[in-house]
Order: C-alpha cells, then structure tokens, then sequence
C-alpha cells in the first residue's frame, strides 16, 4: 500500500525529491522604495518588478456579519465597506453608498484574507512530477544567488484552491535542502500569465536559510556539511564573505566618482541586502537549541531573523523568541516525521502566543495551506485543553496580522482596518468550525472567488481539458 | 529525591505494560451514538468485564458500576484509523527504527506481516488514544503487493491480546509502477495477474512444489503460500488506485480473477461511484484531498467521500492529503476528515460511520468492535463535543472497558515547559 504521508516539503530532501517589538525603522523606509536598498543605490534593485495590478472592482458593502478583524475585538452584526480596493469603513453602523453591492452576512463571519508565510506553491507545483521540482538548488549549500520567483509556475493548479481556502497573501520560499536557500518571493494569489502578474507590490524580500538534519543530510557525501557544527561553519564564513562585500560596495556607492564599482556577485547581494536590513531572514529550525544558536549567530553578524519556520520546539524558547522579537512560523500539529521534529507538541502556538511571541500558523504543505483557519482552531483547541484561554480574536492574528509582520506588510494587509487593503473573506460560519467554508474572498476589493458561483472561480491553463472539475460548489 | 523520581516513572512505565483489570463502568446522561443504531438521548452504556453489557435510555446500573456522567457530552464508540502504522514506526526519517516496510522479492512481499514487529509502548499510542482512537489498521509500506494488514487495538498488552483480527488485507499497488519494478500500468497488472497464477498453480500442485517436480516459479513458497487466501477469496486486496479508468480496471481485474478488493484513495472514484457500488466494492479515502498531485488524480475533489456514499457505497474515512501524517504521529486526526467530509455532502450519520463501523465491516471486525451493542468490546469514547469539531477534546476514552490515563510525551513535553524557564527535576 502506498501511504500518503509523503513529508515532501519539511524534508525537503534531495533535488529530486519531494520532498513582539515593532518592526525596525528602515521597514518604513524599505516600503518607500521596495524591495531593496534604502539608504544605498546597487546596480539595479529591483530587476523583477511587480507587474500586480488589482482587479476590477465594486464598491461592495458586507452587512450583519461577525468581524474577526484581527485588530481588537470582534464586531458583531458588523458591516464592511470595501471601495476603491481599500476598507472604506467598518463597524455595526455602515452606510451602503448608493452604487454598492450590498452582501447579507447574517450568521457569517468576514476575517482578513489569510497568510501562509510558508508556501512552495508555484516552484513544488502540482502535478507532482519530476519536471515540476523547481523548489530546491540543491548543488551546493548555498545558494543565496537563486530567487524562487524564478521557478515559479503561475498555472499551478494549487494557486485558486489556496485561494478557495481564503489564502490571499503567499510568501514562496525556496526549499531547505541548503543552508541558505536563496530569494523568497511575496505573491498575492491572483492570476496572472506572469509572476510579476501576482508579485505583491512593495514587499521585501526574504531570505530562506535552513538548520539541522536536512543540509547535513544532502551535502555529508557531497563535500559537506555533514554534521551540525559544519552547518554553523557555512553560515558563519558566508556572512563574513558578506561584510566584507557590503563594505567594498557602500564605499564605492559613498563616491562613485572614486572608480570601478566592485565587481557583482548574485549571492553575496542578496546577503549584503540582509546585512543592511532590506531582505528578511526566514529560517528553517526545528530545535530550540540551533535556533538559540541561529540567534547568537545573527547577533554576531548584525542581522535580525524575521521568523523561525517550522520551530517544533518553539515552546520551549518561546520566552526568548519574544525578547528577540522574532516571529514563529509554526505547525499546529507536525511533529515526530524526523528526529529534529520529535518533540512537536499540539500546544506549540499557544504556548508561543501566551509567551507574548508572534505566533503564526503557517503550512509548507500545499493541501494544509488551503485549511490554515482549521489548523489554527487545532492549536487554539490545544491551548484550551491546557488552560490558554486563546480567544477566536486573538487566534485569528495567527493567520493574518501576524504573518502579515513576518512579511513586512502589516501596514497594508493583514487586519480590517479603515485604510488597509480590501483582502477579505466571507466565510460561510465561524471560520474555526470544521464546517465552515470561505463563501467569497476579495483581494484589493476584487471579488476574485465565489463558492455559489463557478464562473467566480480561478481555473488555471493546466486545469483546461485535464480537470473537469475544480471543487468548490456543492 | 531525583532517584525517587526517576524510580516512580519507572513504575508508571512499568505498570503501562500490564493489562489493568476492567472495572464495571455505567457512562450516564450523555447523547449515546451507538451507530448501530438512532441516537439516544440522556442514554446508558454499560461496560462490564471489558465488554458492552447494555446500551438504552432505561439500563439498571448494577451498585457496583463506577459511575462516570456525561450529561451534556457526546458518547460514540471509539474511532478507528484505517491506514497507518502506529506502534511500527518511532520516527519515520533518519534514524529510529521504520518497521513498515519490506525488502521483498522482485517487489512482492506478500508474506510481509509488519505486526510481527508492533511495539504496544510506542510513545504515539497513547497520543491518538487520548484523542479518541482505540483501533487502527496498520499496514506494510511499498512494493507492488506490500503484504499483510492488521487490526489492533490500542492498549498495553502483549500482542496476541491487542490483535483483534490478523491478517485483514493485501496491500497492493494498483498504480505506482515505480513501486512495483515496472514502467506502465499494463505491465504492472500483468505482473500481478503473473503472480496469482502462480499462486494457484502452487497451490493445485503442492506436493510436486515441495518434491521439485514443477516448473520454475518466480516467487518463492513463502509468498505464494500468504497469496493463497487472497486467490480463494478469503482475504481481500487493499488497492491503491486514483484514476477512474484504473478504478475501472481494478474492478474488471478483481472480477476476472474472482478476489476480493477494497480501493484505496479512489481519488476520481466519485466518476466511477456507480459502477464501485454496483461491485459491491468498499472505498478507503480521505475528504481533504483537492490537488492533482498526479496525472492519475487530476480530477481530485473533496465532495468524493460524499458521492461516493450517495451512489452506495461503503466508504472508510482516513487520512490522505499528504501532509500531517495522520498516519502514525496525527492518527487522531482523522476525525477532521470526518468533518470535513460532512463540510463537502457527506452526512454527519454516514461520517460517524465511515471511521467506526464501516472499517469494522470491511475488516471484518463488525462483531467486536465499531459500534455499541451488547457484547461487543467496551471501546468507548466520551467528548466534550461534537467529535468532528477542532475544539471537541475526548475526556475519557475506554479501551476493552479500561480507561487508560497514562499522559502521552506530547502531553509531559507540554507539562514540562508550559511556565519558562523549565525545571528539568520537578518536571
């Protein structure tokens, strides 16, 4: 029989194989002019620009609805008013301009379109065949000088089921095969025939870096590293190689007039960028000891990690996290499939959240990412049964405002508030309920998916003739 | 002090591999779902001397019975998770030991019987008997035919006495033609259609075998001998298969060569659900499986648990999205696929059903275990909730009427560090 846990991702094996505190000042300054430099100028920033532009929309007002807004309490019998791509208004007292759609919400609930901080949509694409394995550079391990947009399908066939899940905002990430990964990449689940067509306008990007089992695993008979202590050894020259990279080219960029700049280097760039505070570090941890070992290295260096991802053993540095500041990308149930991940516990999010860390549920799975709002509820379920009163309001930032902060984008998405952008979705009953469904999901104020409606519904190029039937209606 | 720590969880480890003595046990005031039949509200279980004595809405409870009341709480038999291999694996991936799978002989290894090796301490039992879980079905892994399965339930004990029914299936695969030593699909059913010929030659022609008068065979005694209840139709194969035309053709395959199926995954099952019910042939599949992960399953869908039920067929929920590992350290979880399996059509009597007493019957347990009738063992579990609910807990779970309190190493890993920093000899 051919069991189907097939940990693809989290193992992120073989090439083949399937495997706090308020953000820093220069995020401010890095969304001026994103992605990239600040203060400095390199060669060209920004190579690859989002080409996003929002859908058509309808100024649409959601009435008598409960609003989990994931920016204080909820609202109930609340309404929303979403124009011009942005929320107009929110609150139980909204008037419908007179060009509004009007949408009844009676006994449903609207939350913030969701976040997966951790997605291979796009470079692990479906179907799962050898020439759609596009998600680890697994040559050398690092690989900093690779960008995960560059594999990305934009026909994945996973895209509009995530979106049917209410997923709105995906940060891609190359997989963890290597020590440091290369670029991330922020996508809003749109279609597009290109992925400049879905970039997220202004995101940073980020940097995947991966601890433990699995590079020591793909390198140890291929030149290295084969144990730990040689994973800490390849972080710690590159970042050497690194400093020395960023001095040779913020003295030139100080007096261009002085001589040749120095020569470029892909990989060395994109750590630079990371030195300076412009591309965030996503890191790959399972145990709590590497990531106390992954924090002292970034203190060394004079980087910040944004989020750990995975951090199985989370709860049990979850004080620590907090002080630092750095968020926890986190399972609400995996755990036991390798050592690193034997200590996973149900409780990991909740005990995080309590601990006052920004606790994120995130996926790495294409099929859990379609369910973040059911993998939440484990976790807060989990909390409960150990005395966490983690209330519905307070989970809900796991899989918005929160991912949102990991990302660089908490003032744009991420939390139904006059201003931000109008990412929204109108579930069919309290989103923690196994029976609920999302009904509709706006991006920018777009309706972009209705369940009642298969024509609302994103069917990608592969899908035509291969699929006759996408789900979603009943 | 530290000694007399460490001397009583010796004791408490100790005391998990004897089988407690069952008390009698009167669960009162509960909504009781017997799944064997209607509900009844403010119902009676009875457990006595391990086994279900009595179930109603007017049972005497005897003077002796310890009383547990469950007014406002949901009370079902325990659920069951068809496909895993708990009590087999430690940890799954570098390192630990991996029991589920065999070498095999050119990609047959039907005499595989991976319980052989089942482990009743393993540390993930008790963490999906907490959560509700009293049986699984645990299965080998790979090859074109994996071997056997079985039916354990999930107690401490040796395992003649956790065994309820062994072997209960053939795993085969249907579709990876990687698995099975092959390239295509034709050539993969040839092989297998190969090897129950040989099976029944050997067993036409036993003595010539052993006296060395028979042509030469591909496969050796062992797994020709362990074919032979599969080729009389004793015991059925458990195939793995997606793509409705292989669905299709493992029904002809099954007919032609008179054996008994169960599909397995049947992702694009709900295109071919008529023609499975007509075959009387059950379905193993999950409800939260949406992706055309291959070009065997690009017509995926969630409502296929749902329609396959409506056209009549007997459908066993179990995990098989991918991800999660409901396998061995989630096997709890496939009570979410009941519940996503009602979100997508299916109803809420027929989910019950689908991880309870439908794998009962197609294992052929139905007698013991699965549902509540008198006589049956005294698998039973209380919730807080509706079981398919993320924030239903189960409060008390009887296994062969002992309800097991053993904390599982989730829960003293929880224990240990819910207040930082941890205290490594109080916890």
């Amino acid at each position: 029989m051919r069991l189907r846990f097939v940990l693809a991702l989290a193992f992120a094996g073989s090439a083949a194989a399937q495997q706090g505190p308020k953000p820093a000042a220069a995020d401010t300054a890095a969304h001026k002019v994103p992605p990239g430099p600040g203060a400095v100028a390199l060669p060209n920033a920004d190579p690859f620009p989002s080409t996003y532009k929002p859908f058509p929309s309808k100024t649409t007002l959601i009435k008598n609805a409960t609003i989990l807004t994931a920016a204080g309490p909820r609202i109930v019998g609340g309404s929303i008013l979403l124009k011009d791509g942005k929320i107009a208004a929110i609150g139980t007292n909204v008037a419908a301009p007179a060009d509004a759609v009007v949408i009844d919400g009676t006994g449903k609930f609207v939350t913030p379109g969701l976040i997966d901080t951790h997605s291979h949509l796009g470079v692990y694409s479906a179907p799962g065949v050898e020439a759609n394995s596009d998600g680890n550079e697994a040559v050398r391990p690092n690989t900093a000088y690779v960008w995960a947009e560059h594999s990305v399908w934009p026909q994945d066939p996973q895209f509009p089921r995530n979106l049917a899940g209410g997923i709105t905002t995906l940060q891609v990430l190359p997989g963890s095969a290597n020590l440091f990964g290369g670029r991330s990449v922020v996508l809003k689940v749109v279609p597009a025939r290109s992925v400049q067509g879905m970039k997220f306008p202004g995101a940073k990007y980020g940097l995947k870096m991966a601890c433990g089992e699995n590079p020591k695993r793909v390198y140890g008979n291929r030149g290295g590293p084969q144990t730990r202590m040689g994973n800490v050894a390849g972080y710690r020259q590159a970042w050497i190689d690194a400093e020395a990279y960023r001095r040779a080219w913020d003295k030139y960029l100080a007096d261009p007039s002085k001589g040749d700049p120095p020569r470029r280097d892909l990989g060395l760039e994109t750590l630079a960028e990371v030195l300076r505070g412009n591309i965030l570090v996503h890191n790959h941890c399972y145990r709590a000891d590497e990531m106390m070992q992954m924090i002292d290295i970034a203190h060394e260096f004079g980087y910040k990690i944004r989020s750990f991802h995975h951090g199985v053993e989370a709860y049990k540095i979850a004080d620590v996290l907090a002080k630092e500041g750095i968020a926890g990308s986190l399972w609400a149930d995996w755990g036991g499939f390798k050592m690193e991940a034997l200590d996973g516990i149900d409780a990991n999010l909740a005990l995080f959240d309590k601990a006052g860390g920004r606790a994120i549920t995130h996926s790495d799975d294409p099929s859990g990412s379609q369910r973040l709002n059911q993998e939440t509820a484990k976790g807060m379920a989990a909390g409960h049964a150990i005395g966490i009163d983690i209330s519905e309001d307070e989970a809900i930032k796991w899989n918005t405002i929160n991912p949102a902060w990991a990302l660089g984008l908490d003032d744009k998405i991420g939390s139904l508030e006059t201003g931000k952008n109008a990412d929204v979705v109108l579930w069919s009953a309290d989103p923690f309920s196994v029976y609920a469904h999302a009904d509709k999901v706006w991006i920018d104020g777009a309706m972009l998916y209705d369940r009642s409606d298969p024509k609302q519904q994103w069917r990608t190029d592969f899908e035509l003739g291969f699929v006759g039937f996408t789900g979603g209606t009943n | 002090m530290r000694t007399a720590r460490m001397a009583l969880l010796g004791t408490l480890v100790a005391a998990a591999a004897i089988a407690l003595p069952a008390q009698t046990i009167a669960i009162t005031g509960g909504t009781v779902y017997p799944v064997s039949g209607p509900a009844i509200k403010n119902g009676t279980v009875l457990i006595r001397n391990g086994k279900v004595a009595a179930v109603g809405a007017n049972v005497a409870i005897p003077a002796d019975a310890k009383k547990v009341d469950a007014t406002g709480k949901w009370v079902t038999p325990g659920f069951i998770n068809s496909t895993s291999v708990l009590g087999l694996v430690d940890v799954g991936f570098g390192g630990g030991s991996n029991e589920s799978s065999a070498k095999g002989t050119d990609d047959v290894s039907a005499s595989f019987q991976p319980w052989l090796a089942y482990n009743p301490l393993n540390v993930l039992i008790p963490a999906a008997r907490e959560q509700g879980i009293t049986g699984v079905v645990i299965w080998p892994n790979g090859n074109l035919v994996g071997g056997q399965g079985a039916f354990v339930d999930l107690f401490p004990g040796s395992l003649p006495d956790v065994l309820v029914k062994a072997p209960v299936g053939m795993a085969v695969d249907f579709e990876e033609d990687r698995d099975a030593g092959v390239q295509a699909r034709g050539e993969l059913i040839g092989k297998l259609a190969g090897l129950l010929e040989e099976t029944r030659a050997y067993m036409a022609n036993k003595a010539a075998y052993t006296a060395g008068k028979t042509r030469a065979f591909d496969y050796g005694r062992a797994n020709l001998e362990a074919m032979i209840p599969v080729v009389t139709g004793r015991l059925p194969m458990v195939m793995s298969v997606n793509r409705a035309a292989d669905i299709e053709e493992a029904l002809r395959f099954a007919r032609e060569q008179k054996v008994r199926v169960i599909l397995y995954g049947a992702s694009e099952g709900w295109m071919v659900a008529g023609k499975i019910a007509a075959a009387k042939v059950p379905v193993l599949t999950g409800a939260m499986n949406n992706i055309p992960r291959d070009f065997t399953e690009l017509n995926s869908r969630q409502e296929n648990a749902a329609l396959l039920r409506k056209a009549g067929v007997t459908v066993v929920l179990v995990g098989n999205a991918g991800g999660g590992d409901e396998e061995n350290f989630n096997v709890r979880n496939v009570r979410f696929e009941a519940g996503n399996a009602v979100g997508y059509g299916m109803t809420w009597d027929d989910a019950l059903a689908a991880v309870t007493t439908n794998a009962a019957q197609v294992f052929g347990v139905a007698d013991k275990v699965g549902a509540l009738k008198v006589g049956m063992e005294g698998n039973v579990v209380v919730w807080d909730g509706d079981p398919f609910e993320f924030a239903t807990r189960a409060v008390h779970v009887y296994v062969r009427g002992v309800e097991y309190t053993q904390p599982s190493r989730k829960d003293l890993l929880t224990e240990r560090y819910k207040n930082l920093p941890p205290d490594y000899f109080k916890n």
